[in-house]
């Protein structure tokens, strides 16, 4: 990044209406882990509106294909899949360089984890993540098997739609962001107690990839696309100029 | 139609979930991928400042501690400027070798953190305020954190700062600020900061909305 393309001023506030609460009596491990006292609003000082920059010699060459990168006789069990699309803020704006990470059940909805014991089968040649940087407009793109449906203990029968982790972290760390994305018309989303914690049915919406026939590859890979928006960063107006910045 | 700007909306947050190792920390996993993976150490023998160990345990509501946590940190170099762009302090110089930024998870059996970093300068408050206390900003997410959350570390060492911080000083109740300090301890040469954070119950740890 260099400077001129590095906006250097605050955030915006963030909107808590679309995210999830701390506490989601239904999604029931949040019953010990969220703090019960209001967060301590604070305006941004340079320690907020900075944050870790990533080079692209960081990432290797296979670390965006998740086909080939744990490969050991031949290539993962699953339905060949490109996801891509733009980190943007809220401006509308394409975030350069960002690193982005996502992780993943096998076809058969198991993780490559030593604390996963579901009885569905570990694919030898699938690890589960990856990570790449997004290009000059914010760009980004992997390829992958589409994740299995898993069931894990909250009620006796709750199972999770198909989904894929992402980590972002865009140009401060402010704008810190985990997500998952779900796949479109998948039936158990509507049953799915993790995306339910988000209370603006529009929000889950907005983590729901298309299907986007245009970018498969014919007779080879079909193709989701799923955008990830940040933190929109204020204009340099009249006031609110940072010191040192 | 209602006339509406034309803004993006943020993409909501998700719990990192039980499995967060896989993407973020592969060798706690269990495997090895990446040919260059991110970790706990920031500091190498060519960065400038004091060596430091910073280290604790991450307690729930119930007071045990929490065994799958993700944990990132971000702080200035030694002279107190942040390796990013946005910071223009141009009288304090970048340190090529020191990004500012590791992460770990909490130990499955212990559930102790720990980073190996350097005790960062003091870097500028906003407009009209003095300089910051040396802190480390914190970041955490995990199964059960259904949205990421930020806190700061402070210095025991650094009383006299630590008092005049503009960050410090807005925590109300005051006796509420002791939650942000870590405590200096030496063990045989080495300087270790304890930072254990409480997710929730009568210690809570100060959280931010930044
Ligand atoms: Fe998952």
């Amino acid at each position: 990044m260099t400077e001129s393309t590095v906006p250097t001023t605050e955030f915006f506030q963030r909107d808590h209406r679309i995210h999830p609460p701390a506490h989601t009596p239904t999604y029931k491990t949040t019953g010990l882990r969220s703090p019960r006292i209001p967060l301590w609003s604070l305006q941004n000082s340079l320690s907020e509106v900075t944050g870790p920059t990533f080079r692209p010699e960081e990432i290797g060459p296979l670390d965006n294909d998740l086909l080939r990168n744990y490969a050991q006789d031949g290539e993962p069990i699953g339905e060949r899949t490109i996801v891509h699309g733009h980190v943007l803020d809220e401006n509308g704006r394409g975030i350069p360089n960002t690193l982005v990470e996502f992780w993943q059940a096998n076809a058969a909805g198991r993780y490559r984890h030593v604390n996963d014991r579901y009885l569905g089968p570990i694919d030898p040649n699938f690890g589960g993540c990856g990570r790449t940087l997004t290009d000059e407009k914010g760009y980004y793109y992997f390829r992958t098997v589409k994740p299995g449906a898993y069931p894990f203990r909250n009620y006796v029968n709750s199972w999770r739609p198909a989904h894929i982790h992402f980590s972002v972290f865009g140009t401060g760390f402010a704008q810190r962001l985990i997500t998952q994305m779900y796949f479109e018309g998948d039936p158990l989303l509507k049953h799915d107690v993790i995306a339910n914690t988000i209370p603006d049915p529009d929000a889950i919406q907005r983590l729901v990839a298309l299907l986007d026939l245009n970018a498969a590859v014919p007779l080879d890979s079909l193709a989701y696309r799923f955008d990830i928006v940040l933190r929109g960063r204020r204009q340099t107006m009249f006031e609110n100029k940072l010191q040192g910045s | 139609m209602i006339p509406t700007l034309p803004y993006l909306k943020e993409t909501a947050s998700q719990t990192a979930g039980p499995y967060v190792h896989i993407g973020l920390i592969p060798h706690q996993a269990g495997f090895d991928i990446f040919q260059n993976t991110f970790s706990n150490v920031l500091v190498s023998p060519e960065t400038k400042g004091e060596r430091i160990r910073i280290e604790g345990r991450i307690f729930d509501g119930k007071g045990s501690p929490t065994k799958d946590i993700l944990v990132e940190i971000w702080q200035a170099n030694a002279a107190g400027r942040y390796d990013h762009p946005a910071d223009r302090q141009e009288d304090k110089a970048i340190d090529p070798a020191f990004r500012g930024w590791g992460r770990t998870g909490t130990d499955f059996h212990t559930g102790i953190y720990t980073f190996e970093t350097i005790k960062p300068g003091r870097v500028p408050g906003r407009h009209g305020h003095k300089l910051q206390a040396p802190h480390v900003s914190f970041w955490l997410a995990a199964r059960g954190i259904n949205i990421g959350l930020a806190t700061r570390m402070y210095f025991s060492d650094e009383a006299e700062a630590n008092a005049a911080d503009p960050v410090l000083n807005i925590v109300d109740p005051p006796s509420r600020r002791e939650t942000l300090i870590a405590r200096r301890e030496e063990r045989g040469g080495e300087v270790v900061y304890v930072f254990d954070i409480h997710l929730q119950g009568e210690r809570e740890t100060v959280f931010f909305d930044v």
